[in-house]
């Protein structure tokens, strides 16, 4: 016999035998077949399969609990036969006997999982989770059938639905019932369920609706009934509206999400190339080092204070402010201020200094990108239309972030000294030096906070992209872009140039890509500087003296 | 202390320390030169800057064993910087100037391109250590990593079967260049022949360096609905994290929409908080996750060698394919030497073709005899939670590389090449 003959016998009489176990009364009250634990910690991905599903299908707690630490990589095999739990802190549970043991032995081995498990084993689950005392477990599970269900789980979902009182629960719910209702032999159940897919108008549903208007050879639908025809059509038609709205409201926030990330990384130019007239090509590379102050930071939080580490951003922002800002005094200091009036040498050193920054970056932390994670209140999203659109929670802080930094900039210029005398020095250097304001210290001042902002926008950037010795070069150019664009020298023009851009960018991207949109932003910004060189907004600066 | 002191000592301590760079010098008598020509500058410095020290590892290795044929190997490393002419300069500088008898190196197709008219001109022997859209075949260079039938197609096939979830429905990600475009080109010709029709694939480029990946992100997940889809990414290199994140934060997840990657590996990894990623997929012909003492020894050498030479974040150092590929390759032109018992490159180059080596990916990898191509075997790796890789899928044994691919007109004729 052929040894591909002996395995598919081997797999038809395993799995006959495991129909047979899980049909015969629960006879392991402690724990979970052994049987089923070693075709789940096998190499036979047919045979994994199935031990999930009958897992799945089996009532006690402990099937549960095993499924549920096969998809945490929490499960272990060792050498010898047996199937661990880990319970974390070192502790393990033998899953067959249920007995616990101190430590985890040194010859156990994850047991390994593919998607098309993970798949099997979020299916297994969502049946038993259907009845959990946590709504938001239930919800989840709900949501989860209805993406995709077996037939043969119509009744539970029935049953689930008569105890059900949690409201959205319920919804969730008719909607996972309704798909399998759509196969039922009663046009009244199938017109029902049509009508209730079409309310959730979730696109995920499209595709079943459309199926049943499909007509085939002979123009004989798919579906008989006309009545349910018409009732899939206006739900595929409500589904098709919605689908509208989504792609609108999405492009809008994506605009203004974007349009947020080039204000903060431009904002900061909007004070050293706008008010003061220099041609700051390190810009970027200051962006950088508020990035990687936001990775040290991160740093130190793991290592002395990891219970708050979900707000080491918090503590990343002023660090970063600093930093930034020294690093820009110095420059200002030592380079740029022997160089006032000369943008082409200014262009020139600050070009060569940028080189500098990224080297040493690179000696000092490697050529290699550095890991900077989201914190927990940043990773996910908020739901909003019914589900179709995801506002991340990193890029909605990120909007809010900027306005702040908007408004405190905004603050600093008019309301206090400093902003007094820059706005002073940049409508008249000569006249305010004479009536007594220290123009060099305020020169380094308004360079230390044009350089700090920046800081503080590579803190955000650090939350959106990679942390690496180039980031700051491909915003460099973008941030130019928004200030000349906006009009140098002023602030509300940065403003709205950032968020206009931001918008064309999205609205063109969905229809010209990705690569078109951005040479039709840089087409359309060098006609616009052609009709109006001093941007959006009228100067008023050194510019004009 | 005067202002011209302290630059004088400034400069002292500059070329002291960029001295630490170069090689030391030796006396030139006993020992033979070897190139070495990877970025340690600019944007590709991310991938490169390591397979420079996995080459001078392997020098030393090599080195410490008695060298080739009792000479002692003497690296010569320049930086090309990721400015492509400069490759070109730096190579002809090598061949000419530092008369090397091989040269490692090149990441990107471009740099590829930019060096190759060079070592024609000069009779150059170069060996290339990452995968690539095929479409090639120098005399004068041998391919240590993938062609597409060593990585893509294979990939796909995985994302059709049942067990990688049954595809119907393909986005084809890139950035815009030649790789991601040729590479696509070959996929989309693939998917045909496997009665994939065009309204199932969608091809979306992106300029390099883009981080902004809401729109497309949004774009994949109305397509999802259509019918089961995977993503097919050939973003380049540090492309891949913002679309990760977006990815992960959107809420796409692996089991509903996988993603597999052909430029992301361990070493991507590690600037990446891998959490929203587990599961994706990558495909290539080595991962450090795999289990055999060849592999065990290389990993306990690079990670000592990375202790001992002090490199940044020593104590988290991983190893890649392309890490791999240029210590196989190295071995390769070693055997190759002392069988040919010269350094000459044409006869260097006739003794490369045929060599095997027991290579760390678990099998005795061949240099075929004429396209000059590795034969490899194919990894599929999800992703785990601490950056390494499963290995759910491989090929049973080595695979011969088809540089001219099958799904491109006009190649037909060049299959037995």
């Amino acid at each position: 016999m052929r040894i591909a003959d002996l395995a598919a016998r081997t797999r038809r009489q395993l799995s006959a035998w495991l129909l047979a176990m899980a049909l015969a009364p629960a006879a392991f009250a402690a724990g979970v077949d052994p049987d089923l634990l070693a075709a789940l910690a096998g190499d036979d991905s047919q045979a994994r399969l199935e031990a999930v599903a009958r897992l799945g299908q089996q009532a006690e707690p402990a099937a549960a609990d095993v499924l549920e630490a096969l998809n945490e990589d929490r499960l272990y095999a060792t050498a010898d036969g047996r199937v661990l739990i880990d319970t974390g802190g070192g502790g393990a549970r033998d899953a067959a006997s249920g007995q616990e043991l101190a430590a985890m032995p040194g010859d156990a081995s994850s047991v390994t999982i593919n998607n098309r498990l993970r798949r099997a084993i979020g299916a297994a689950l969502a049946g038993s989770r259907l009845f959990s005392p946590d709504p938001a477990v239930r919800l989840a599970a709900a949501q989860r059938l209805s993406g995709g269900a077996d037939a043969a789980l119509l009744p539970t979902l029935e049953k689930a639905l008569a105890d059900e009182r949690h409201p959205a629960v319920r919804q969730a719910l008719q909607v996972a019932a309704a798909k399998l209702q759509l196969q039922s032999d009663d046009p009244q159940v199938r017109r029902r369920a049509a009508q209730l897919l079409g309310e959730t108008r979730d696109a995920a549903f499209r595709p079943v609706l459309a199926a049943m208007l499909a007509q085939d050879g002979q123009g004989a639908y798919a579906e008989p009934d006309a009545g349910v025809r018409e009732a899939a059509q206006a739900a595929l038609r409500a589904i098709d509206r919605h689908l509208a709205t989504i792609e609108w409201s999405g492009n809008l926030f994506y605009g203004i999400s974007l349009g947020s990330v080039l204000l903060l990384a431009a904002l900061g130019l909007a004070i050293t190339f706008g008010l003061m007239g220099v041609i700051n090509m390190a810009h970027g590379e200051l962006l950088m080092i508020g990035a990687y102050a936001t990775y040290v930071v991160q740093g130190l939080f793991r290592a002395w204070a990891p219970a708050w580490l979900d707000w080491y951003v918090i503590a990343a922002l002023p660090v970063a402010f600093v930093a930034t800002a020294l690093v820009g005094m110095a420059l200002e200091r030592t380079v740029i201020r022997w160089l006032y009036g000369r943008p082409l040498e200014t262009l020139l050193a600050t070009w060569g200094i940028s080189l500098i920054l990224m080297q040493a970056v690179r000696s000092l932390f490697g050529a290699q990108n550095v890991e900077v994670s989201n914190p927990a209140w940043m990773s996910g999203g908020l739901s909003v239309l019914g589900g179709g659109l995801v506002l991340t929670y990193n890029r909605l802080a990120i909007i809010v972030f900027a306005l702040l930094v908007v408004f405190f900039v905004w603050l600093l210029l008019n309301h206090t000294r400093l902003g007094l005398f820059v706005r002073a020095i940049t409508q008249n250097r000569r006249m305010a030096d004479c009536v007594g304001v220290p123009t060099g210290r305020v020169d380094m001042l308004a360079f230390g906070l044009g350089s700090g902002i920046a800081g503080l926008a590579g803190v955000a950037l650090s939350q959106l992209g990679n942390v690496g010795p180039d980031l700051g070069r491909g915003y460099l150019v973008d941030s130019f872009m928004v200030v000349v664009l906006g009009g140098v020298g002023q602030l509300a023009g940065t403003v709205v140039a950032a968020l206009g851009l931001g918008g064309v960018n999205k609205f063109l991207e969905p229809y010209a890509g990705a690569v078109m949109a951005k040479i039709a932003i840089l087409v359309l910004i060098v006609l616009f500087v052609q009709k109006r060189p001093q941007g959006l907004f009228a100067p008023r600066g050194r510019s004009v003296e | 202390m005067n202002r011209r002191l302290v630059l004088k000592q400034l400069t002292a301590a500059t070329l002291l320390a960029a001295s630490g760079w170069m090689p030391q010098a030796m006396a030139a008598e006993d020992t033979i030169k070897v190139g070495i020509l990877h970025s340690l500058s600019g944007t590709m410095a991310i991938s490169e800057t390591s397979l420079k020290d996995v080459a001078l590892m392997t020098i030393e290795e090599i080195n410490a064993s008695g060298g080739v044929m009792g000479k002692k190997l003497e690296p010569v490393v320049v930086d090309p910087a990721s400015n492509w002419p400069l490759f070109a300069e730096k190579a002809r500088q090598l061949i000419s100037q530092d008369k090397v008898a091989v040269v490692f190196g090149c990441w990107t197709s471009v740099s590829r391109k930019s060096v190759l008219p060079v070592f024609k001109e000069l009779n150059g022997l170069l060996f290339y250590p990452v995968q690539y859209e095929g479409e090639e075949l120098e005399k004068n260079v041998f391919y240590t990593g993938a062609a597409p039938n060593q990585q893509a197609i294979p990939a796909v096939e995985y994302l059709m079967s049942e067990d990688g979830g049954g595809a119907k429905r393909f986005v084809l990600l890139g950035t815009d260049y030649v790789y991601p475009r040729t590479t696509n080109k070959i996929l989309r010709a693939f998917l045909h022949s496997k009665g994939v029709k065009d309204e199932d694939i969608q091809e979306v480029y992106t300029p390099f360096g883009h981080s902004d990946y809401q729109t497309i992100v949004a774009n994949i997940k109305k397509f999802a609905t259509g019918g089961r889809t995977a993503v097919v990414s050939t973003i380049n290199g540090d492309s891949n994290v913002p679309f990760y994140k977006e990815l992960g934060n959107a809420g796409l997840k692996a089991t509903d929409v996988p993603v597999v990657a052909f430029s992301v590996g361990e070493e991507e990894l590690r600037g990446v908080d891998t959490k929203p990623l587990v599961g994706h997929l990558a495909a290539w012909n080595y991962f450090q996750s795999i289990k055999n003492p060849v592999n065990t020894a290389f990993i306990d050498k690079w990670k000592a060698y990375a202790k001992a030479k002090g490199l940044p974040n020593a104590d988290t150092v991983v190893t890649n394919d392309p890490m791999e590929a240029t210590y196989i390759g190295i071995h390769m032109w070693k055997q190759a030497v002392e069988q040919a018992k010269t350094t000459d490159v044409d006869k260097v180059i006739e003794a490369v073709g045929g060599q095997s080596f027991e290579s760390p990916s678990g099998f005795t990898v061949t240099m075929d005899k004429t396209n000059h191509h590795l034969h490899k075997p194919v990894y599929i790796g999800e992703i785990r939670a601490d950056g390494q890789f499963n290995v759910v899928w491989k090929t049973k044994g080595p695979i011969r590389a088809q540089p001219w691919s099958p799904f491109i007109p006009g190649n037909e004729g060049k299959q037995d090449l």
